[in-house]
């Protein structure tokens, strides 16, 4: 015992790592995927794989370029997280390439040339979904209705030849924009609230048919990760609460124009969005109350651009925003140390 | 006094592991044949020996005395022979050596005679007379930080102090050194706090401990009930690192915060450790200087335990009289997990703030001894979720790593209390903790590079203004030469005074010539007779002017 080995306080650690952070994070996805899955059939699954395997792919790929450890980083499942919550985006008869570059882009450009894990200013998945939309509108608005998708009685084997080979011909006759997109259009053209609800299958109870099932599934799965401890309650509630009241003083001023605030509560990427995307450490406020205004921002930019943005959902832009207004909100939201007064 | 409990920011809930120390008394460590007690066992100056090498001492003896106001009396823990002065390795982080006075012990244990007092002086004794047995008796803050405590019983710069606080929080993990002592020797605490209230002129005392000590909680209520005391209470307190922080624990007991650059005295509190109170009771009842104290010895061990250790045993002799080998342990820390430091070497002694020795095992880890590797920052806030001193601690690591030393001192650096809590949590395995100490002592190392280069400064401009002074003086000095050099001679002077006068005096005929032109007066209508008088006078005048200019001027013609 001539030569101990020293080390720096503290000499233990919590059983918290980033790991267990991201796989509990994705473990927490899984209600939604599933209710995703349920009500949009097989491509889901197929995007997915094809997404996670690309996203693994870019992710060695740049950390051997970066020179990093491909076992730390690899294993710490934050490319599986980003590439799962881009999936959700993309409609399930869409072909491959449309996932692979935006996976690609996503891992590549918005996190690995940003500087890697915890360095990316923007939301990856939220970036790669921007790029894709604005460059492939066509294949991204072009979603199935449940309904429709269960009377085509795709096998998995038609789903996957229609996600390879045929593209997006193969299916155009019987996609359709998602139920936001097709309310813009609709209220675009004059018609009223009441109209366009009773017109089709596309809506549900409270929010499109299916995406409200995937909205209150990542609802629960955001609740899980509340209690978990792996966020924190104040942008989530910020920003539901800053949709609520927005489209709530909309609605009550004239119900025709504006929609029910539950609709844009349960449809669309809201859920996800509250719990999964604006609540990503990295991009996100990281004070308390800075976390109060980035989560509020998101939710009024969400609703403008819903509302009279030309874009069939406003979360993704909303969050890319707001990680703008990141900094300067932590800058100014900074907390009082213990001992100091409120001005110092 | 109130009875709410407040909170503090942050904080853990750890798991404890104290239950294998505390299921049995204190033992007595046996007494080593060499005792190396180092002469600065406190913070403040080091003690002076008064013994030399050969000479004998008994137990409680000063051997080396204070120097100066902040420092401590150092004891001979058990007789024997001093054998050495000289620098040994010491308990202490940097692992470097420090001046110990080495005792062979004799096995005796011969006690030295001490002043006491007998219970009954106690109310009629001046607080100066309890500070100055205690200050004697070399008693230091015991809680780890070794603030001799003399020190800290007299209020100063006109504070009166209301409330002593008692800490019994004792909120690291394994340590219980002071959970069994308050289970077994309350009286003494209870005997210490009184003391201190005394010294200080407090009129009530808290002594907080965490919820998870009820058998110290009961006991402490047991002899404050046996002893009459009713302006001491206890108060249990939740069980949340780090609660037994000063600042932390004030703030749990009273809801005050006290200010950042500000000392707990400031606002009339004081707060002592409840070790220190009871060894101030031995002190003033028993006249036993602080020469031992209770050690918990936990970790990799055969059997968790508290000890009652001599100062200056060493570390390895401690290890191999409980059965662990020494050759086998690899890492021991001093303190606890959170705020502990690792020793260099074993043969290091105990010291008065070694409260706990935490052994490691080759090949073996504590529960949650698992750093993992380090990743970049997730910035996920839960470092900010549990500092107690409510900072921002990634920024501050980010400023740290970024060798940003001005902007990590706007995130408050210094306010940092290194307890841990943020590393503790980290996702991302960061050793925050260490870039904050890196980020301290480079601010440090600054400003003391500034200090000494103001003063290189200063002796250089210094040194700019004596050479230019230096310049212009000499400078001086030989205008004044070549003046001197360049004068005129004597017989030059004289040449011109002469000139001068020459000059003066033809000045002074010319004046007078030109007054003898006027015309005099009265002299119109003048009688023929009265004419020729003046013409006379006139004539005379006039040959005796030319008489006078005829004559050359002699040398005294100015002095007239």
């Amino acid at each position: 015992m001539t030569v101990l080995r020293t080390s720096s306080s503290p000499h233990i650690h919590g059983p918290n790592s980033v790991p267990k952070l991201m796989f509990t994070v994705l473990a927490c996805l899984l209600p939604a995927l599933l209710a995703h899955g349920w009500f949009f059939g097989a491509g889901i699954a197929v995007h997915l794989t094809l997404a996670c395997a690309t996203a693994l792919g870019c992710e060695a790929l740049m950390l051997s370029l970066r020179d990093k450890s491909r076992m730390l980083f690899l294993t710490d499942g934050s490319a599986l997280v980003s590439a799962t919550l881009l999936c959700f985006a993309i409609p399930p008869l869409a072909p491959w390439w449309l996932t692979v570059i935006g996976v690609s882009f996503a891992i590549v450009v918005a996190k690995h040339l940003y500087g890697g894990l915890g360095h990316n200013p923007f939301n990856p998945a939220m970036v790669g979904y921007v790029l894709l939309l604005i460059s492939f509108p066509r294949e991204m608005t072009a979603w199935l209705t449940p309904a429709t998708h269960s009377a085509l009685h795709y096998d998995f084997g038609a789903t996957l030849d229609l996600i390879f080979n045929a593209g997006i011909t193969g299916v155009d006759a019987v996609t359709m924009a998602s139920p936001l997109d097709h309310l813009r259009m609709e209220l675009s053209r004059t018609h009223s609230m009441v109209e366009i609800l009773n017109n089709g299958e596309l809506y549900g109870r409270l929010g499109g048919t299916g995406w409200e099932w995937v909205n209150a599934m990542a609802l629960l799965g955001g609740l899980l990760l509340l209690w978990r401890k792996i966020i924190h309650w104040h942008i989530p509630v910020a920003m539901l609460l800053a949709l609520l009241i927005s489209a709530g003083f909309f609605h009550l001023l004239d119900p025709g124009r504006y929609s029910d605030p539950m609709l844009h509560l349960f449809s669309g990427a809201t859920m996800l969005g509250a719990f999964f995307i604006a609540t990503d450490p990295v991009s996100a406020a990281t004070t308390n109350r800075g976390r109060l205004y980035y989560g509020a921002g998101i939710g009024i930019i969400t609703y403008i651009i819903r509302t009279w943005g030309g874009y069939p959902d406003g979360v993704a832009f909303a969050v890319l925003l707001m990680n703008m207004a990141a900094p300067t909100l932590d800058h100014f939201t900074q907390p009082r140390a213990f001992g100091h007064g409120e001005r110092d | 006094m109130n009875t709410r409990l407040f909170s503090f920011h942050g904080g853990l809930k750890l798991v404890d592991f104290k239950a294998g120390a505390t299921d049995q008394p204190i033992q007595q460590a046996p007494l080593p044949p060499q005792l190396v007690i180092p002469l600065q066992q406190h913070i403040g100056t080091p003690a002076e020996p008064v013994v030399k090498p050969g000479d004998r001492v008994l137990t409680g003896q000063v051997i080396a005395r204070a120097t100066g106001a902040i420092s401590a009396n150092i004891h001979a823990s058990s007789s024997g022979t001093v054998s050495a002065i000289e620098k040994r390795p010491v308990a202490h982080p940097s692992g470097l050596q420090a001046p110990c006075i080495v005792v062979t012990t004799d096995g005796a244990d011969r006690w030295c005679d001490s002043p006491t007092i007998t219970g009954d002086d106690f109310p009629h004794l001046a607080p100066d007379v309890l500070r100055k047995l205690i200050r004697q008796a070399g008693i230091v803050g015991m809680g780890g930080a070794g603030f001799p405590t003399a020190v800290k019983l007299k209020p100063s710069g006109g504070n009166s102090v209301e409330l002593l606080v008692l800490n019994g929080a004792e909120c690291e993990p394994y340590i219980s050194c002071d959970d069994m002592l308050m289970r077994e020797r309350a009286p003494a605490v209870v005997s210490g706090a009184r003391i201190m209230m005394h010294a200080l002129g407090a009129r009530q005392a808290v002594i907080a401990i965490e919820d998870n000590k009820p058998e110290s909680i009961a006991a402490m209520q047991a002899a404050l009930a046996s002893a009459g005391v009713g302006n001491v209470s206890v108060r249990a307190i939740p069980a949340i690192y780090p609660a037994g922080g000063e600042k932390q624990l004030i703030k749990l007991l009273t809801g005050i915060e006290i200010p950042a650059k500000a000392l707990p005295i400031n606002a009339g509190i004081v707060c002592h450790n409840v070790a220190t109170a009871a060894a101030a009771h031995r002190a003033v009842y028993l006249g036993q200087s602080s020469i031992s104290r209770i050690v918990t010895l936990a970790g990799h061990v055969p059997r968790d335990l508290n000890l009652e250790v001599r100062y200056g045993t060493p570390v390895d002799f401690l290890l191999r009289s409980f059965d662990i080998n020494p050759a086998q342990v690899s890492a021991v820390i001093i303190g606890g997990p959170m705020m502990g430091y690792t020793l260099h070497r074993g043969d290091v002694p105990v010291i008065k703030t070694c409260n706990c020795i935490l052994v490691q095992q080759q090949g073996k880890r504590l529960p949650y001894g698992n750093h993992g590797a380090a990743m970049p920052c997730i910035r996920c806030g839960n470092c900010a979720d549990v500092c107690p001193a409510n900072l921002l601690p990634q920024q501050l690591y980010w400023h740290a790593h970024s060798r940003d030393f001005d902007k990590i001192q706007d995130f408050h650096l210094f306010d940092c209390i290194e307890c841990g809590c943020c590393d503790y949590v980290c996702p991302s395995h960061i050793p925050l903790v260490q870039y904050y100490r890196f980020a301290k002592s480079e601010i440090w190392a600054q400003e003391h590079d500034k200090e000494k280069a103001d003063i290189a400064r200063q002796r250089h401009e210094f040194r700019q203004f004596r050479l230019e002074r230096e310049k212009t003086e000499r400078a001086l000095r030989h205008k004044q030469k070549a003046d001197a050099l360049h004068a005129p001679s004597a017989e030059a002077e004289d040449l011109a005074r002469k000139k001068a006068a020459i000059a003066a005096a033809v000045e002074r005929v010319k004046t007078r010539k030109a007054q003898s032109d006027t015309k005099p007066r009265n002299v119109d209508n003048l009688s023929a007779q009265q004419q020729q008088l003046i013409d006379e006078v006139e004539a005379r005048r006039k040959q005796h002017r030319r008489q006078r200019t005829e004559r050359p001027p002699n040398k005294n013609s100015d002095a007239q």
